[in-house]
C-alpha cells in the first residue's frame, strides 16, 4: 500500500505545483503573494537597515577621514576651476576687444595702428589723462591720435621710452574740431572737469538735432578727419547767442578704457608759426 | 634708511592711487594716498625725515601727473609744514591733528592745483571744482586718514623705536 501511495503523492504534488505556477504566471496569485511577501520584505528591510547602520558605525571614522580628504581635494579643484574661469573670462573679454580693434583697423586701412593697454589714470582728479604701456620705443610720438573701435579717445600728450600719457577728449584743456552729420556744420568740442563733452560754436544757421553724428573734421591738423566721437544728446539754441551749443553722448566709455589704438602714421600739423602775432614796435 | 624706504612705499601708494583709487570716486573727487602718507609720516612723534618724504612724494606725483610741474610738490610742502607745526602743538592727540591736517591740506593742495591750471589758461571753474572735486576729495581723504595714520604709526615704530628708560 505504501509503495503505491508515494508515486500518487508525487503526482499530486507535481500537479499542485504546476497549478500554482500556472496561477502565478496567470497573475492570479499576486494578491496572495503580496500578503505573504510584504512581511518578509519589511523584515528584510528592517534587518538590512540595521546592518548598514552597524557597518557605518564601525567604519565611520575611516570614511570621515577619507571624505574630508576628498572634500578638501574637491574644494581645491573648485578654487582652481574658478580661477581658471576668471582667467578665461578675462581672456575672452580681451579677445573681444582685440577682435573689435582688428575689425576697426581693417575698416580703416589707410591708417597704421599700434595697440596699447591702458595701465593707469592721472592721479589728479582735475586731469583727464590715461597712461598707456607703449612709448617712443614702439614708434609713438607726441600728438598722435588715440582711438578705440568705437571712436576717438584723445591724443598723446607726453611720451617716455616705454609709456605714453594720453590726453582724453574729456579733459578740460582738450579741444577738437568736428563736423556734424548730416548737416555738415562745423563746431568745436570741449572737455570739462566733470568729463562731459560739449559742442560749442555751432552756427545759428545750422540745422542740428539730437541724434546727429559728431565726427572729427580734420581742421587744425590735430586729428585725422571722420573719426566718430558720438551723437548729439541735446541742443541749446537761443536767439541772442551767436552760436548754438550742444551736449554729446560719447561712443567711447572713458571709465572702462582697456585697450586703445594709436594711429602712428598721422603727424599732427603745428601751424602756430603761421599765425601772425602783433609785434611790439 | 627711513628716507630710502619712502621710495618703494610712496611708489606703491602712487601705483594704487593711479590704478584703483581713481576708480573709487565720490562725485569727481578721489583720495590722495601720497598726501595722506606724507602727512601721517610727518605727524609721527620721532620722525625726522618728513621733508625727505615730502620731496620724494612730490617729485613722484609731479612725474606721474599731467598737472603743471611743481604743483603737487608745492601742495605737499605746505601740508608737511602744517603737519610739523601742528605736531608740536597737539602732539598728545595725533589722530586729531591728522584729521585737521588732512582737511586743510587737501583743500590747500587741490586749491593750488586749480589756481595753477587757471593761471596757464585752462578753463577750470572754481565753484564747480570746489563742489565736485575738492569737497568730495576731502571727504575721501578723511575716510582714508585713519588707516593711513595707523599704518604709518607702525612703520615709524620700526624705524624710530621708543627709547626705554632704565
Amino acid at each position: 500500500m505504501k509503495t503505491n501511495s508515494r508515486p500518487l503523492q508525487t503526482v499530486v504534488f507535481a500537479l499542485i505545483a504546476l497549478g500554482l505556477i500556472g496561477l502565478a504566471l496567470g497573475g492570479y496569485l499576486t494578491p496572495v503573494s503580496r500578503i505573504l511577501l510584504n512581511p518578509v520584505i519589511s523584515a528584510q528591510n528592517w534587518v538590512t537597515t540595521r546592518y548598514q547602520a552597524a557597518v557605518r558605525l564601525i567604519s565611520a571614522p575611516q570614511d570621515t577621514v577619507r571624505l574630508r580628504q576628498r572634500n578638501a581635494e574637491l574644494e581645491a579643484e573648485v578654487s582652481r576651476l574658478q580661477a581658471q574661469i576668471i582667467e578665461l573670462e578675462q581672456q575672452l573679454s580681451e579677445t573681444k576687444i582685440l577682435s573689435a580693434l582688428v575689425d576697426f583697423a581693417r575698416a580703416n586701412p589707410e591708417n597704421r595702428y599700434q595697440a596699447a593697454a591702458v595701465v593707469a589714470r592721472d592721479p589728479s582728479p582735475f586731469m583727464q589723462y590715461v597712461i598707456i604701456n607703449r612709448g617712443s620705443d614702439d614708434g609713438l610720438r607726441r600728438g598722435m591720435p588715440v582711438v578705440t573701435a568705437q571712436g576717438l579717445v584723445g591724443r598723446i600728450a607726453a611720451v617716455t621710452a616705454g609709456a605714453a600719457r594720453v590726453q582724453l577728449i574729456t579733459d578740460p584743456a582738450s579741444t577738437v574740431n568736428v563736423h556734424l552729420e548730416p548737416s555738415g556744420a562745423q563746431a568745436v568740442l570741449f572737455g570739462s572737469i566733470t568729463a562731459e563733452i560739449t559742442l560749442e560754436m555751432i552756427p545759428q544757421s545750422a540745422e542740428v538735432k539730437p541724434g546727429d553724428l559728431v565726427l572729427t573734421s580734420g581742421l587744425g591738423g590735430g586729428f585725422p578727419a571722420n573719426i566718430l566721437i558720438g551723437q548729439l544728446a541735446g541742443v541749446r539754441s537761443r536767439d541772442q547767442d551767436l552760436f548754438q551749443r550742444a551736449t554729446i553722448q560719447s561712443v567711447v566709455d572713458f571709465t572702462h578704457l582697456e585697450i586703445v589704438l594709436v594711429i602712428t602714421n598721422f603727424t599732427p600739423i603745428d601751424y602756430s608759426p603761421l599765425i601772425s602775432t602783433p609785434q611790439a614796435p | 634708511m627711513a628716507v630710502f624706504i619712502s621710495i618703494p612705499i610712496l611708489g606703491a601708494l602712487l601705483v594704487l592711487q593711479s590704478t584703483l583709487i581713481t576708480h573709487l570716486n565720490l562725485l569727481h573727487g578721489t583720495a590722495d594716498l601720497v598726501l595722506l602718507a606724507i602727512v601721517a609720516w610727518a605727524l609721527q612723534k620721532r620722525v625726522q625725515t618728513a621733508w625727505h618724504w615730502c620731496l620724494v612724494g612730490g617729485l613722484m606725483v609731479d612725474i606721474a601727473s599731467a598737472l603743471p610741474m611743481g604743483v603737487p610738490l608745492l601742495g605737499y610742502t605746505i601740508a608737511t609744514a602744517l603737519a610739523l607745526i601742528l605736531r608740536q602743538r597737539v602732539w598728545q592727540v595725533p589722530i586729531l591733528a591728522m584729521f585737521i591736517i588732512t582737511f586743510v591740506s587737501t583743500i590747500v593742495s587741490q586749491g593750488i592745483a586749480v589756481l595753477a591750471l587757471q593761471l596757464i589758461g585752462e578753463p577750470i571753474p572754481m565753484g564747480q571744482s570746489f563742489s565736485l572735486i575738492i569737497v568730495p576729495s576731502t571727504v575721501l581723504n578723511l575716510l582714508f586718514a585713519i588707516p593711513t595714520f595707523a599704518l604709518m604709526g607702525d612703520l615709524a615704530k620700526v624705524f624710530y623705536p621708543e627709547e626705554l628708560e632704565v
